[in-house]
């Protein structure tokens, strides 16, 4: 059976409940594409095809037994800031390039328990800081509709890797666009779920307030199936939602007919490219001709402090949850001198430019005196950015905008200037900072790189913008799209 | 250098203390590790959340709120409303996350008192708050045998277990107000069974902030922090210390350095540790990672109801009924000792009063006794239950038999069982009253007792108490005392 790697999660489910191939020939499918095409991607950290092999045999076992679920036997990749029991996990960071994990996170055990494949330990920005996944220690991933294009971040190993077909599906993590801005740079789905969905217990912290962990697939029905796997309660994140998490693929193939949608004009401004917004008007368009209500007149004036908010709050947070990486417990340690010259050289040696800006940026917002200027302050706009949102929920079922205002740019165009790299999130920003769930799909492509389409949900309404994604995707005509790499 | 005795200048102390206390939970504040790690090998207490790796989370110990609670009414305070944990962030070495969990500026109790009583005179003291926070882990110094150098180990086990701060307002005016604070502090803290509050054991930690000022004074002096107090003499002698020598340098015309001072218990003096000019800015923020806590009214007011009856209120019931201070304050200082007692009292056939003396007595006296041979064994696992021991103290009192029977009764009990009544029937110990069988013991005594005897008749009357003694004897101490003594002066008299 050839290019097994070609299917969504869900065709290659079908496939193997009816026993059309096993799952250890879809993974040697997979992992025969990881081989020809990563040393042209770089989408892996880690590669696990031995334990890959084995869980694809035990997953085998499990349709013969009768126990399988809709995940079994899909290859994944995981974005390597998933913490995995005995597989390092380096969060793309030389500062733990050897740390290998005594425990699993809840999203990995709920992969495993699942019947799920690990393909690898997908590439990231160093501690999922940065839109570019060029912030890695280990090498940038590339775009594989262009390999000399960004893939976007921090989640571009996940989003490369279901591009190019080096697994079917992928967790990412988003805090202020890491899953949705490189899902739409690689013309794939993915979902940031409602902050307290998915449970955080072992994923490695970067702004623990805004971080959630959401699937990467080649379709939305793909991410529904995924969100079902991994959401819901775990006692272990305090955060987390003690209801459980309704069943996604419930609100799939439904009739858009009467919803009310809104283009906000905020996420329409100068910034966006003009195929960005040709393509996104047009699938508004679309939906309309699907019965939706799309009123373009919406105006939130807070958006604009989204950028500001976020990039106060989630580096004082990661300032703080940075700080045990010391060299003292695991991880590096650059040795030599007393301890606080050890502790110094080792974060100094193990932390990459980005990741050093963000900690200083961070520790100096919340420093005393300047706390309640910044800090404080910031979350004092967060709250009104999210009443604000809630004012429109009232009003709309979904928030219709690009994903990302421009498609993927080449490598190394803004890599020294931060400023124009965290433009980048300027749309993704509002419902992260908001705590909403919101979605990626691919609505058509712009000088041949595929254009991203947003839609927010109201906290808690996955079931909301997964129909309307579905029912667009489906009049597009284009799921399933893998990159056009050879 | 000594400390010099506190002077009678016009200087006043102001003291405040900050108590760390390690509450009684099963497991630790944030993860179900056991927090009863006394004596376990290094790092056999840890997991993935205690050793703050990568990716993990806390989780709030519920039993742990509820004891700070209890300790927060305990000690007067209002319970928060809505309370939150904050991040104080410092890199050290013992702080496995680079950051403690602890509560900043709102924390779960505050604006409470303690009563006490120091040099005869009743005071009250603020307490500013009590806040939840957990532990560090424990480095230990060592020196390579080899090379000479030090290198230093971490023994994580007490990592994230939780910890109590008790912050004291500066109400306390001298060292003997500080040590009857931290003694009343730990009799509540032992009466509400939150904590074993033993500082020799560790898990109650003493720092003390003293300033000098003028005597009738609004505006406090510059204040020094002490460390490194690891009893409650030591607390004393410090404090003691640092009084004198604050006031040698301001009475020398000097200014007094803000800073933080070590007790040196060998040297026994404070030696300043590092100066507050670098202070520290701990960057507290909220705890992204766990919700506000917001305890409800209902689950205060269980805990409120479920509050035993606290020390302060046990002495003035004492006192109330006629026992001394000292008394009072010895029985209600200890839950185990104040209960015994008042369960011997209510088992005693007498009024209120009366029953509370006898219970009083005989519980500091053979029963704190048995207590302190055994090891400072608590009296709910005393021997003898309240009501036996009451049995006996009846017998001795209604004059069934006489003390020094009693006594002996009472030292059977505690050995071997059986009930006050039964041993003195058994063994025929009923006291021996004026009668044939006492005159014939005196008759006798008198006899072979010719040189006291002499004596006595010579007008050395003290004499008398060897043949007292001998009765007695003769007697198995049955014989009531007072009557022997008459029965003797008359056969000695004739
Ligand atoms: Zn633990």
């Amino acid at each position: 059976m050839s290019e097994l790697w070609r299917l969504s999660a869900h065709a290659a489910g079908e496939g193997l409940r009816a026993r059309e191939f096993t799952a250890v020939e879809l993974t040697e499918s997979v992992l025969a594409r990881v081989e020809a095409v990563e040393p042209r991607v770089n989408a892996y950290i880690t590669r696990m095809d031995g334990i890959a092999l084995e869980q694809a045999r035990e997953a085998d076992a499990r349709f013969a037994a009768g126990t399988a679920t809709p995940l079994t036997g899909i290859p994944f990749a995981v974005k390597d800031l998933i913490v995995t029991k005995g597989v390092r996990t380096t969060a793309g960071s030389r500062m733990l390039e050897n740390f290998i994990p005594p425990y699993d996170s809840h999203v990995a055990a709920q992969l495993k328990r699942a019947g799920a494949v690990m393909v690898g330990k997908a590439n990231m920005d160093e501690f999922a800081m940065g839109s570019s996944t060029e912030h890695s220690a280990f090498g940038p991933t590339a775009n594989p509709w262009d390999t000399g294009r960004v893939p976007g971040g921090s989640s571009g190993g996940s989003a490369a890797a279901v591009a190019a077909g080096e697994c079917l599906a992928a967790l990412g993590s988003d805090t202020g666009g890491s899953i949705r801005q490189p899902a739409a740079l690689c013309g794939v789905v993915g979902l940031d779920p409602t902050y307290g969905r998915v449970s955080r217990y072992g994923i490695v912290a970067f702004g623990s307030s805004l971080d959630q962990v959401g699937p990467i697939g080649r379709d939305v029905e793909d991410v529904a199936a995924i969100l079902d796997g991994i959401g819901g309660h775990d006692p272990r994140d305090s955060t987390s939602d003690p209801a459980p998490s309704p069943d996604m693929r419930h609100y799939l193939g439904r009739d858009v007919r009467g919803m009310r949608l809104a283009a906000p004009r905020e996420y329409f401004g100068d910034g966006i490219e003009p195929g960005v917004r040709a393509r996104v008007e047009e699938a508004l368009a679309r939906l309309e001709r699907l019965g939706c209500e799309v009123d373009t007149d919406l105006s939130l004036p807070m958006t604009e402090h989204a950028l500001a908010v976020y990039y106060l709050i989630a580096p004082s947070e990661a300032s703080s949850n940075l700080a045990r990486y010391d060299g003292v417990k695991y991880g590096l340690s650059a040795r030599g001198g007393s301890m606080w010259e050890n502790m110094e050289r080792t974060r100094a040696a193990g932390f990459g430019e980005e990741v050093k800006r963000r900690i200083m940026l961070g520790a100096y917002a919340l420093s005393a005196g300047y706390y309640d200027q910044f800090y404080l302050k910031a979350q004092r706009v967060r709250t009104l950015i999210a009443r604000e949102f809630r004012d429109a929920f009232a009003r709309y079922d979904a928030l219709v905008t690009p994903t990302a205002p421009t498609v993927a740019f080449p490598r190394g165009a803004k890599l020294d200037d931060p400023y124009a790299m965290y433009l980048n999130d300027a749309l993704t920003l509002p419902a992260s900072v908001a705590g909403l769930p919101a979605l990626s799909l691919p609505c058509g492509l712009s000088e041949g790189l595929p254009v991203g389409l947003q839609i927010i949900g109201d906290v808690g309404a996955e079931g909301a913008i997964l129909r309307i994604g579905h029912a667009l995707e489906r009049d597009l005509g284009q799921a399933n799209r893998l990159a056009p790499l050879p | 250098m000594t400390a010099p005795a506190e002077s009678e200048t016009a200087l006043e102390p102001v003291i405040g203390l900050e108590v760390h206390v390690q509450p009684i939970t099963r497991a630790k504040m944030f993860c179900g590790c056991s927090a009863d790690y006394a004596g376990a090998e290094p790092n056999t207490h840890v997991c993935p959340v205690c050793l703050g790796l990568p990716g993990v989370l806390p989780v709030v110990n519920e039993e742990a709120i509820r004891l700070i609670v209890r300790t927060g009414l305990a000690l007067n305070c209002g319970i928060a409303a809505f309370s939150k944990f904050d991040r104080k962030n410092y890199p050290y070495p013992d702080l496995m996350k680079g950051y403690q969990v602890s509560q900043y500026d709102l924390p779960l109790c505050s604006g409470g008192w303690l009563e006490a009583e120091a040099e005869g005179e009743p005071f009250r003291a603020g307490i500013t708050r009590v806040h939840m926070e957990e532990d560090t882990a424990r480095l230990l110094h060592r020196t390579d045998a080899a090379t000479g150098e030090g290198y230093s180990l971490i023994d994580v086990n007490r990592s994230g277990t939780p910890l109590m701060e008790i912050v004291g307002e500066p109400d306390l005016r001298s060292p003997e107000q500080a040590r009857a604070f931290l003694v009343e502090l730990r009799a509540i803290l032992r009466t509400i069974e939150a904590s074993r509050a033993n500082m020799e054991e560790g898990n109650f930690r003493c720092d003390a902030n003293v300033s000098l000022r003028p005597r009738g004074a609004e505006a406090l002096g510059v204040k020094v922090e002490i460390k490194n107090m690891n009893s409650f003499r030591a607390v004393h002698e410090a404090l003691r210390f640092e009084i004198g020598r604050q006031t040698a340098i301001l009475e020398g015309g000097g200014t007094i350095r803000q800073e933080t001072r070590g007790w040196d218990q060998q040297r026994r003096e404070t030696a300043a540790q590092r100066s507050k000019e670098e202070a520290d800015d701990y960057r507290y923020f909220p705890e992204p990672d766990l919700p506000p806590l917001a305890p409800g009214r209902a689950f205060v007011e269980e805990i409120r109801a479920g509050l035993p009856e606290l020390p302060a209120a046990r002495r003035r019931r004492y006192r109330a009924l006629g026992l001394s201070a000292f008394e009072a304050a010895t029985l209600a200082e200890a839950r185990d000792r104040s209960e015994f007692a008042d369960a011997v009292a209510a088992a005693l056939p007498f009024p209120p009063a009366r029953a509370a003396k006898l219970a009083a007595n005989w519980t500091l006296g053979e029963a704190a006794r048995w207590s302190n041979e055994h090891d400072g064994e608590r009296l709910d696992r005393f021997p003898l239950t309240p009501a036996a021991l009451a049995e006996l103290i009846a017998l001795a009192e209604d004059g069934t038999i006489t003390g020094q029977v009693a006594a002996g009764v009472f030292a059977r009990m505690v050995e071997e069982g059986g009930s006050a009544a039964g041993i003195v029937e058994r063994e025929g110990l009923a006291r021996v009253d004026a009668g044939d069988e006492l005159a014939a013991v005196v008759r006798r005594v008198v006899a072979e007792n010719g040189k006291a005897a002499a004596d006595y008749r010579a007008g050395k009357t003290a004499a008398i108490k060897r043949l007292l003694g001998g009765v007695m004897r003769e007697t198995r101490g049955r014989a009531d005392p007072n009557t022997a003594r008459e029965l003797l002066e008359r056969e000695l008299g004739a």
